[in-house]
């Protein structure tokens, strides 16, 4: 993030005369030239020479036009280099699991949803939160599950069968060492049921304490072998405490996928995923760069979202991943489930708004999986990701007289 | 309009290019240093060239005239409405909020019909003016600035010139906020705007029908207009080009808004005409965009749903690339989330949304009072602020740098750390103001308190405050003055 902030767009020329002295004092921001050059060039080749474009013609003394005169529309097409890896969730009986079906995310070959460039070739997908032990939510998404607080097996399956989850989350709250710090063979149990419960493929969510999440990860890896559930997730902090080489490993060895965390930093994602790779295969690490929520810096969210996607397919190899969003964060501002004045009521639908637009305006910014919570919104997230399928149905008679409707 | 070369990418545009332009003979009148650092401000659009005042003179002519086209954005920025309440909308210069910045966040204008009601007939009733009132007074406090709608646009139901007329001529004298007249009747048209055209109002549409006389009109009362093409880029690019030919110069682009059935167009389709201006340097599309997220209401049924529908597809063209948009709710529940995420999107990426860290002081705190503790992020300060300001507290609020991170994030990715805390504790002074050694920490930073208390020597005890800061005051009420070891 800090280098976000200090990247100032300068052209090639000033580049070339920072070579010569090094360094240069803009204001009061010091910018060491190598550094300059690292976030400036792709940002650079990203911008396409302009092509030529019809000027309308001027004559010298300019006659009003009588008719519409022709200028038919091109579409500007850029093919980029390279795209996003594919990876794979979940694995059926054959495959040595016992899913229903498998989930394959990434795989894009253009920014998100530019249809007309190229369409992903996978569809995002939804995975729904289902909590180990009863926690505080929100009224307005506990009252939509009040009866299966506490049961994760059947909370997952009204996940599933209700709300239409293409994924279920486990979140193991309960292992947390300040919480019940409940023990990995109680989370393997958890975990176990829960894929018993279901057959989607599913994503298992540790407490967020590296040492204890290693403990628990290592163990349910074992247990689920062959199931390519994706672990949430490894850390930096993994690293630093000795214990990321051991969890990638017994993912590996298993066959699963892990989640790579880190919070608004490309730096920092791309070290963590260097630190993967000579430890589990490619196709089996998926990012989150952190969601904030709407009104509390989601706009770190959306820019550093866009920035991964448009380093990846111009050729940055370590940021060549899908991404998931921790969509449910939308709920973390006070906005969506404070009382407020009656003129902001009720709260029941401004909640799930806001972790709908949350979603939304992530999905224009290239999330493949989202973690979300409230049946509305997961509602809206799935007609938008079925109506981004495909172009071409827009009926233009049916808003032609929009200005004179009565509503 | 000049026949000139394609604009240069913003992000291409160096500050020696724009100062080789320069008069360069460092007079400071412009404010700055010298004429390099005044390039190096326009080339980050942090000033504006007629702050040089030497570029004014006859010798810098051609000067000048280039320095505007090589500053010119992308997309042409247009002037709506008059005085302090005018809006502009578009001169945008880069495709992805990342390469630079979103310039003027898109206004929203709600609608009203001009076969409303003047005052309220009826009980339940929504008049004119009750709904231009509302329009008016609707805002939200957020972090400090009121989050507001901007302008009215009063659609033509009746298709009658007097009704128009009339129903404009009483919202001018209700608000001052800029007018968009929506019908694709000329003479209708005409009407409103000889009431509003000193108020440069917005003509919307010109449309493949209509466009000659829609021409006529912008040209003859000097108002912007909007050109209208349904999910038709060909025709859209094409009056585009007629109407320039025309000689109208202030176009605003609308090529639909689908909000069930070609969502997918409609996103697309503004993305692509945003891909050619920024991009391709296409002067024909170069103009700003009209989003109607209104049209979810064509569906009809329940109206919560269609302010819901309505709500997320304003969100998403905010996010691609509209720069005006046009709805209807007034509901609150539905409009904050869109107007939080208008203002979030057209923050600077290129300074940190963060305060100045160190020791704030709140109310008349004595040596007994609370000291807590919070991060620089703008967001989090300023709610915090507003919380503590609000219960009255007498508190010390100690602010660590954290690089303008929030507290969940800071603690996930070590920006607020039990060293940073105690570096900080250590370099507030707090230890000279208070006689206890009791520290209150975010409940979402739970995780440093054993840590922060080992840093600190274990001296000083670390108490875990709650994890939205509206629970501060009924924290500190049952758990202030600490209840000994």
């Amino acid at each position: 993030m800090k280098k976000e902030e200090r990247t100032i767009k300068i052209g090639p020329k000033l580049l070339e005369l920072l070579s010569k002295f090094g360094k240069i004092e803009l204001e009061d921001v010091e910018i060491e030239a190598g550094e300059l050059e690292i976030w400036v060039q792709p940002i650079l080749r990203a911008a396409a020479p302009p092509a030529k474009v019809a000027v309308p013609p001027k004559p010298a003394k300019p006659a009003k036009p009588s008719a519409i005169l022709e200028a038919p529309f091109t579409p500007l097409i850029e093919k980029y280099p390279e795209k996003i890896r594919e990876v794979k969730l979940g694995a059926t009986r054959s495959e040595g699991g016992s899913r229903g079906k498998t989930i394959t995310v990434g795989g894009e070959e253009s920014m998100s949803y530019y249809l007309f460039e190229k369409a992903p070739p996978h569809p995002p997908v939804i995975a729904t939160d289902v909590f180990d032990m009863p926690i505080s939510l929100p009224k307005a998404v506990k009252m939509h599950i009040k009866e299966v607080m506490g049961d994760p097996a059947a909370w997952a399956e009204m996940a599933v069968e209700k709300f239409g989850a293409d994924l279920v989350t486990v979140e193991l709250m309960s292992t947390d060492p300040l919480i019940k710090d409940a023990s990995p063979k109680e989370a393997v149990k958890t975990v176990e049921e829960v894929l018993q419960a279901v057959d989607v493929p599913i994503i298992v969510g540790g407490c967020g304490d590296p040492k204890k999440d290693a403990e628990v990860f290592v163990e349910v890896a074992e247990m689920a072998s062959g199931e390519r559930v994706l672990l949430s997730s490894l850390t930096l902090d993994m690293d630093e405490a000795g214990v990321l080489e051991r969890v990638a490993k017994a993912a590996a060895k298993h066959g699963h996928v892990v989640l790579a965390f880190t919070a608004l930093d490309l730096n920092r994602a791309k070290e963590l995923n260097r630190k993967l790779y000579p430890l589990i295969p490619e196709d089996s690490i998926i990012m989150d760069l952190t969601t904030a929520a709407l009104g509390y810096g989601i706009e770190y969210t959306f820019s550093i979202y866009e920035r991964a996607r448009l380093a990846a397919l111009m050729g940055d190899e370590e940021l060549q991943h899908p991404i998931l969003s921790g969509t449910t964060n939308a709920w973390a501002a006070r906005e969506a489930w404070m009382k407020m004045g009656p003129e902001w009521e009720p709260r029941e639908l401004r909640g799930p708004i806001w972790e709908t637009v949350t979603g939304l305006v992530l999905l224009l910014a290239g999330v493949d999986i989202f973690m979300m919570m409230h049946p509305y919104a997961i509602r809206t997230m799935k007609k938008i990701i079925e109506e981004f399928s495909s172009m071409g149905k827009a009926d233009p008679e049916k808003i032609a007289d929009w200005v004179t409707v009565k509503i | 309009m000049t026949e000139r070369e394609i604009k240069k990418g913003v992000t291409e545009l160096s500050p020696i290019e724009v100062y080789m332009l320069l008069p360069r003979t460092n007079c400071r009148e412009c404010g700055e240093e010298n004429c390099m650092a005044f390039a190096v401000k326009l080339v980050n659009r942090e000033t504006a060239l007629e702050k040089c005042t030497e570029l004014l003179k006859e010798e810098y002519r051609e000067s000048l005239e280039k320095l505007k086209e090589l500053l010119a954005p992308a997309v042409k920025e247009v002037t709506i409405g008059v005085g302090s309440r005018a809006v502009k909308v578009g001169g945008k210069l880069v495709m992805y909020r990342h390469e630079f910045t979103y310039h003027n966040p898109t206004p929203i204008a709600v609608d009203v019909t001009d076969e409303m009601p003047l005052k309220a007939l009826r009980e339940g009733e929504e008049s004119l003016l009750d709904r231009v009132k509302k329009i008016e007074s609707f805002t939200y406090n957020y972090i400090g600035r009121d989050l507001r709608l901007d302008m009215v646009a009063v659609r033509s139901t009746s298709n009658d010139p007097a009704t128009f007329k009339s129903a404009v001529e009483n919202v001018l004298k209700a608000t001052e906020m800029p007018l968009i007249l929506c019908t694709f009747n000329p003479n209708v048209m005409e009407a409103g705007l000889v009431a509003s055209y000193k108020r440069r109002p917005l003509i919307y549409a010109a449309t493949k029908d209509n466009w000659r006389e829609m021409a006529e009109l912008a040209l003859m009362y000097n108002c912007p207009l909007a050109v209208f093409a349904p999910n038709d880029l060909n025709l859209l690019r094409s009056l585009s080009k007629t109407l320039l030919e025309y000689g109208v110069e202030d176009l605003l682009l609308d090529p639909g808004t689908f909000p069930g059935k070609g969502l997918s167009d409609t996103i697309n389709n503004f993305t692509m005409i945003r891909r050619n201006a920024c991009k391709g340097g296409d002067e024909l599309l170069g103009f700003p965009l009209i989003g109607t997220p209104i049209t979810a209401w064509l569906e009809g049924g329940d109206p919560k749903e269609a302010a819901w529908n309505e709500a997320y597809v304003a969100a998403m063209l905010i996010a691609r690339y509209a720069d005006l948009l046009i709805m209807h709710n007034l509901e609150g529940w539905a409009q904050l989330p869109v107007l939080v995420w208008r203002f979030n999107v057209y923050t600077d990426p290129r300074k940190p949304v963060s305060v100045e860290a160190g020791l704030r002081v709140f109310g008349n705190p004595d040596e007994n009072s609370p000291l807590l503790l919070t991060t620089n992020y703008a967001l989090t300060y300023f709610t915090v602020e507003s919380d503590v300001k609000k219960a009255g507290i007498d508190c010390y609020l100690l602010v660590v740098d954290t690089e303008g991170i929030s507290v969940e994030s800071a603690v996930a990715g070590r920006y607020l750390t039990a060293e940073n805390i105690a570096e900080a504790i250590k370099e507030s002074g707090i230890e000279k103001k208070i006689n206890h050694k009791y520290l209150i920490i975010p409940g979402l930073a739970a995780r440093l308190s054993g840590e922060t208390e080992e840093e600190l020597g274990g001296e000083w005890r670390v108490m875990v405050g709650p994890k939205d800061s509206s629970g501060i005051a009924g924290f500190l009420k049952e758990n202030w003055p600490p209840r000994g070891e």
